[in-house]
This record gives structure tokens, sequence and C-alpha cells, in this order.
């Protein structure tokens, strides 16, 4: 199968001498939802810079479904689309406008960019907004915007660089829906993001990058593996006074009813419930900590604040 | 990318930059129309009887064709710069960057939109200056081609000047301080002819001069200097130019890191 992207030996130096990346190789498959992690500064936006023609790389080849950068960058160019970190649009332009004048410097008829336009627009819920100028639209929509321009020439390969950062949760959910559909639909698509639960619910590779080298890359399945420790929410059925010492368990008392309890994956939480059972502490429920205040949140979204006692 | 391909893309910029400044036509049409009816009136109507003849024309009448070339070039220079440092600005010319888009036809492209803003301020102080003077044709042939050649060179100045600002105060330094000052010094108000040898022999190095001339030449069949070094100097800066700046785009000065 051919790469969506091929990266070799790729280095950048700053002028002043910072060096942002020592030499990354990287392969992400036709297909793929590819995660790109890394703390701030690791280097992720500079390969992200180099790929679309942002950033002058020092040495190195990257080549895009097999056309190399370098040497045939129109076909390169004609296969990517980019939603960059910041706002990159006119900000005087009618929105209809910034996506339309998009599809034409790739090519595409005015007549058909404005058809496209309207589509990619309505995907992104933002046709209502057409004529509005970019720089009176909310955040999130402006965030919208960018993925409506970047995919309205239909590029095979999507680059996401922190596309939800600063979005409420509701309009981060609809934009991982989005992101699915087009990627079951064929799109490549390469993510970064400083939400490693989006990354997890979305990628099935990540390569992780910390400064300028690649130190991770791997299925999500597999790295999700290699973390040791999960965190427990418990409920209790009666107040507990004082938390008495158990054998073998890290466990935190939050409040009366609750407690943390801190398990190694390759415990059995059988472990647990037969330590709290030994010292007559009852259990009502039990959760995963991870995401608990956006579950709620989405609910309250969701159903209305009426139906809260549901919860 | 087909050749058809880059011929829409071209039109989409070009489009793009004739819809910015005609958005926004009060602050770029209306302006240099109002400050020439003012010259006309101060310069020609009020101050020029009392100047008479130049070169065998009244005062109003030779002023004209300047002002005329005074409006393309300082609105084909301004539309360009403030564009193309708007775009570094908000960032858009990212949106070309990474498309397809060779480096040649985003620089036209630009230069399209500098010519036009230039064309259309030209049209519309020659429109005004027609309730002062009746218009006198000698060559349309001459006028035309030189107007268009000057705005396409001033353009491409403005695009060189955009790529290098940093910031608002950049982009306005070069009209207030070299620009302005070339164009009044370039045979608008006077015919060098009247200036002593040192200062004429000056005035040659000045490349406004040969425009400002050959345009006045188009109208009224007179010139301080030879139609043809007019042509051959304006043609080599927009060769030269326009190398340059496709180069600073090649190399992505001010625009890639």
């Amino acid at each position: 199968m051919t790469a969506a992207l091929k990266i070799s030996g790729l280095k950048k130096t700053y002028k002043g001498g910072q060096v942002a990346l020592k030499g990354i190789d990287l392969e992400v498959k036709q297909g793929d939802f590819f995660g790109l992690l890394g703390p701030n500064g690791a280097g992720k936006t500079t390969i992200i810079g180099i790929i679309t023609s942002l950033v002058n790389k020092t040495s190195g080849h990257v080549s895009i479904f097999d056309h190399d950068l370098d040497l045939d960058p129109a076909s390169a160019k004609a296969c990517l689309g980019l939603v960059p970190q910041e706002f990159n649009f006119n900000m005087f332009e009618p929105v209809v406008e910034v996506v339309a004048n998009q599809a034409g410097y790739y090519g595409i008829e005015r007549k058909e960019a404005f058809e496209r336009a309207e589509r990619s627009l309505k995907q992104l819920d933002l046709w209502d907004k057409r004529r509005v100028m970019a720089r009176n639209l909310s955040g999130g929509m402006k965030r919208r915007l960018m993925i409506a321009r970047a995919l309205v020439h239909e590029p095979k390969l999507l680059i996401l660089d922190e596309p939800t950062a600063g979005v409420d949760i509701e309009i981060r959910r609809s934009m991982w829906q989005f992101l699915r559909t087009i990627n079951a639909a064929g799109t490549t698509i390469i993510l970064t993001t400083h939400y490693l639960e989006e990354a997890e619910s979305l990628c099935r590779n990540i390569a992780i990058i910390n400064e300028g080298e690649l130190i991770e890359n791997t299925t999500t399945k597999q790295l999700l593996n290699t973390l040791h420790m999960e965190t427990f929410v418990l409920d209790l059925e009666s107040p507990l006074d004082e938390l008495p010492q158990l054998e073998n368990q890290k466990l935190v008392q939050l409040d009366e009813t609750t407690l943390e309890a801190d398990i190694c994956r390759s415990d059995s939480i059988n472990a647990l419930f037969d330590e709290l059972s030994k010292h007559d502490i009852r259990v009502l429920s039990m959760r995963n900590k991870t995401n608990r205040l956006e579950e709620l949140f989405m609910y309250l979204v969701e159903n209305g604040n009426g139906n809260r006692a549901a919860s | 990318m087909t050749p058809h391909a880059k011929l829409v893309a071209l039109r989409t910029i070009a489009t793009k930059e004739i819809l910015r400044f005609s958005r926004i036509w009060i602050q770029t049409i209306l302006p240099p129309v109002i400050t020439m009816a003012l010259y006309f009136i101060i310069f020609g109507n009020l101050i020029g009887p009392r100047i008479g003849q130049m070169d065998g024309f009244d005062y109003m009448e030779f002023i004209i064709p300047g002002l005329i070339m005074m409006a393309v070039i300082t609105n084909s220079y301004a539309n360009v710069v403030s564009s193309f440092y708007g775009s570094k600005f908000q960032r858009h010319i990212e949106e070309m960057i990474i498309s397809p888009t060779p480096n040649y036809i985003i620089l036209v492209g630009f230069v399209l939109g500098g010519v036009a803003r230039g064309l259309a301020v030209g049209v519309a102080v020659t429109l005004v200056s027609m309730v002062f003077h009746p218009l006198n044709i000698h060559s349309l042939w001459i006028i035309l081609s030189m107007i268009l050649l000057t705005a396409i060179l001033f353009s491409l100045a403005g695009l060189i000047n955009g790529v290098y600002a940093k910031s608002f105060d950049d982009i306005s330094i070069v009209p207030t301080f070299v620009l302005t000052p070339l164009t009044y010094l370039g045979g608008i108000f006077y015919s060098i002819s009247m200036l002593p040898e040192f200062w004429q022999r000056m005035s040659l190095v000045n490349p406004i001069l040969y425009m400002v001339n050959a345009f006045r030449y188009g109208f009224l069949g007179v010139s301080d200097i030879h139609l043809g070094t007019s042509y051959a100097i304006s043609i080599g800066f927009i060769v030269v130019l326009y190398l340059f700046s496709l180069y600073l785009l090649r190399k992505g000065h001010g625009i890639r890191t």
C-alpha cells in the first residue's frame, strides 16, 4: 500500500542555532488516523510546517503519496490539506469566499469552487454564516471554517494541528465524529493534540516526539498497554470515618463516601474488593476516573439540566 | 498543475485582490480622486493662470498627465504593499503557499490587483480632470501602454516592500520618504528644461521622470525625454523587479522560517 506520508532523516535548525528536529523518520499509511504527540516545543509544528512548505527544512526528504516534495511539489501539495493551529484566513472576507478561494488555488473553477464551498460549509454547519465576515465568527466556528477550507479540494491527506484547542467539549465531540466520518471515507488524517483522550479516542497509530526526536511510534492499543496504573473512583454504601490500612492497596479517601484507588493493570481488581470486604466496606458503584466531568457535561448538554437526577 | 489550473489560480488571486480594494473603495478609490481634484483646483485653476504656459501648453493641461500618473503610481504601489503585508500579518498568505499554485502565479496575481487599482484610480482621476480641462490625446497607444507599464512596475515595487516589511510602519516608510519625493521631483509640475543644467542631469536619475514624460507625450505630444529611453527604462525595471520578487518568494523571505 502507498504511504500517505514518508519522512526520512528530517532535520531542522532554525537561524540562531535552535535545533528543532534531529533526524525524524516516519511513515503514515494510507487511510490511517495517525496521532503526532509531544510536549510544547517538541517539534510537531515544525514537522507539519515542513510537510506543508511553510518551513524550510535543513535536510531530509518528505514525500506525500509517493510525490517527492522537492522534486514534484505541485503533485505533493495537491494531496494535502492543512488545519493549522492558529487562525490563518482573511478575517475581512466573507466565509464562503475564504473557502471558495482556497479551492481556486488548487485550480478548481470558480463555479465549482462555490459549489464545493457550499458542500464543505454545510458539512461543518456553517452554511448559514456564509455571508458573514470571517472575523465575526465565534472561536469554534473559526476552527470549523478552517476544517471546511482544508477539505474543499478533497485532499487525500489531512493534517490537523491541535484542531480542538480552546473549543468547548460539545464542539470537540462533534469535530471528532466528523473526523471519524471523513477518515472512514478514505481520507488519511494526521492529528497533533495535547488532549491525550482525543488521540486515544481517534488515532489508530501514534508517534511521540520529544526534543526533536521520535521516542515512540506504535499502535494506540500497544501504547495504552504500556500504561501500568489505572485510577478508579469508588462510591461507598455507608460513610467511612477513617480509611483502614489495606494490604497491597493504594487508596485515598476523597470524602466520607468516596475512595480513589490506583490499580496496577496487571493486578486483579478482585483483590481490592476482597480487601475492602475484609474491613466490611461495601462499594455501591465504581467508575474510571478519566473523563468523568466531560461525560457529565455531555450528558447535561444533550439531556438538559432538568434531568440531572438521572445521572 | 495543468496550465488551465494555473490560470484558474491566477484568476482566483486577481479576483480576490480586486474585490479587496473594491469593498473598501471609500478608503482606496475615493481619497486619491479627491486629492487630485484639489491639485487641479489649486495648482491648475488658482495658481496655474499666474504661472502661464509650460512647454507651450496651459499649466493645467501640462500637469494633468503627471497628476494622473502620480495617482497610478501611488495606488498601484499602496495596493500591493498593503495587501501583501496584510496577508503576511494575518498569515493567510499561507493558504497560497501550501497550495500547488506556483510562486510566479502568486506574484502575477498580486500585481494584477495593484494594476487594477492603479488603473481604476487613473480612470477616475482622468474623468475628474475633464471637468477642469478638455482631454487632449496625442497617442492613445502611448497613454495606455505607459500607464500599464507604470502600474506593473510600481505593483512589483510594492510587493518587494511587502515582502521585507515587518511592521505597518515599514509599509509607509518607502512611500513617504522615497516614492513621494521622487514623484514630486519627476516632472509632474514642471519641465526639467526649467532647471539649471546640474539639476537637469540629477533629474535623469529619477525613473519616474521617464514615465511621466512618456505619459505626457501621449497626451500633449511633448516630452523632455526620448520616448524610446522611457520605454526601455520602464521595461528594464519591470524585468529586474519581477525577477527579484520571484527570487524572494522562492526563498520564502519573510514568509517561511
